[in-house]
């Protein structure tokens, strides 16, 4: 497995932690009220859909360059 | 001697050796890993109710630090793909950025240290635990502690609720949150144990230093293999480009692997 495929993998399972940040964060302000709650969902929203966009960059710049 | 396949792909394999030597040493990695993961959700899922410490890690410092190596992980790709480019500016411009972004993650990680090594936990005589600050933030006292220093109190700065309390739900405006802040005198009589947040805390502090201190040694070898390609290993660039691309190769994915682990190891230690 090359580091295009290895960072393929890692952007996937960051996207995954950044989405379900998001809502963690956003059961605890829904239980709790806290506003930093409401600010952390957001915010790992926001960073899991940069990461998405990234990863689509990513697929494209790299394509010229092996899995393996 | 000329060692072979660094370049050349073995016909057996269709890879150079080094990718087969790290893939092979990323396997025990795994293993390593693996193994304490697995311990540590077995130990969680076996623990009594109200017994496993949780809610005790600064959230948005962890946060921080998976941004902080979410961030280097894209760095060492770019510089990568800036030798594959034939541009040795660029990659030692982002591996500069990625090694910034080690360092800064063992200092963010250093700092959570010392704010554990301050925060204890009280377990008294009538069988009641607080958690909190020891007035003049001494680090690493115990109930020994108390004894050798002949003390027949301690002042304490407890938090407004202890973990295995359930917490309450947070009022906009008031400042029910800060009442536990008072800081309280608790006669050495009455306390049963005293611990700082380390690993003789309980078995979650243990593994939760195993954990993070192996993590933080690996972050650290793989910011000196890094920080060598950098500076003085950065020579072979001139010689031979393509091998020293491969070793680029190799080191970013030793680098991926101890993000990849950092990316579990969030959610498990400080959100769950």
């Amino acid at each position: 497995m090359s580091l295009k495929a290895f960072h393929i993998v890692f952007v996937i399972a960051s996207i995954l932690l950044a989405f379900g940040f998001g809502a963690w964060s956003y059961f605890d302000y829904r239980d709790q009220g806290t506003t930093a709650d409401l600010i952390y969902a957001i915010g790992s929203t926001l960073a899991g859909i940069i990461l998405v966009i990234y990863f689509r960059v990513v697929l494209r710049k790299l394509k010229n360059i092996s899995y393996l | 001697m000329d060692i072979p396949f660094t370049v050349k792909l073995r016909d057996d394999t269709n890879l150079y050796n080094a990718k087969v030597g790290i893939w092979l040493f990323l396997g025990s990695e795994v293993m390593l890993f693996g193994a304490l993961f697995s311990s540590y959700i077995l130990l969680r899922v076996g623990a009594p109710a109200g017994t496993w410490p949780h809610g005790l890690l600064n959230v948005p410092i962890g946060a921080f630090n998976t941004i902080v190596l979410i961030v280097s992980s894209v760095t060492v790709v770019m510089s990568w793909a800036s030798l594959k480019l034939g541009n040795p500016g660029k990659f030692r411009f982002y591996q500069a950025i990625t090694l910034l972004c080690a360092l800064s993650f063992l200092t963010i990680k250093s700092f959570e240290y010392r704010d554990k090594f301050t925060h204890y936990e009280i377990w008294k005589t009538d069988g009641t635990r607080m958690t909190g600050h020891i007035e003049g933030s001494p680090y690493f006292w115990s109930t020994r502690t108390l004894k050798d220093k002949k003390l027949d109190q301690v002042v304490f700065h407890p938090d407004p609720h202890h973990y295995a309390e359930p917490v309450q739900r947070h009022e906009a405006g008031g400042g029910a949150e800060h009442e536990g802040h008072a800081a309280i005198s608790v006669p050495a009589s009455e306390i049963a144990r005293l611990s700082a947040f380390v690993p003789a805390h309980s078995t979650y502090f243990a593994i939760y230093f195993t954990l993070t201190a192996l993590h933080g040694l690996h972050v650290f070898g793989g910011a000196l293999v890094i920080g060598y390609l950098w500076g003085p290993g950065a020579k072979l660039w001139k010689t031979d480009p393509e091998r020293f691309t491969n070793r680029i190769e190799i080191s970013g994915l030793f680098w991926h692997f101890v993000d990849l682990v950092w990316i579990f190891l969030f959610p498990v230690l400080y959100l769950l």
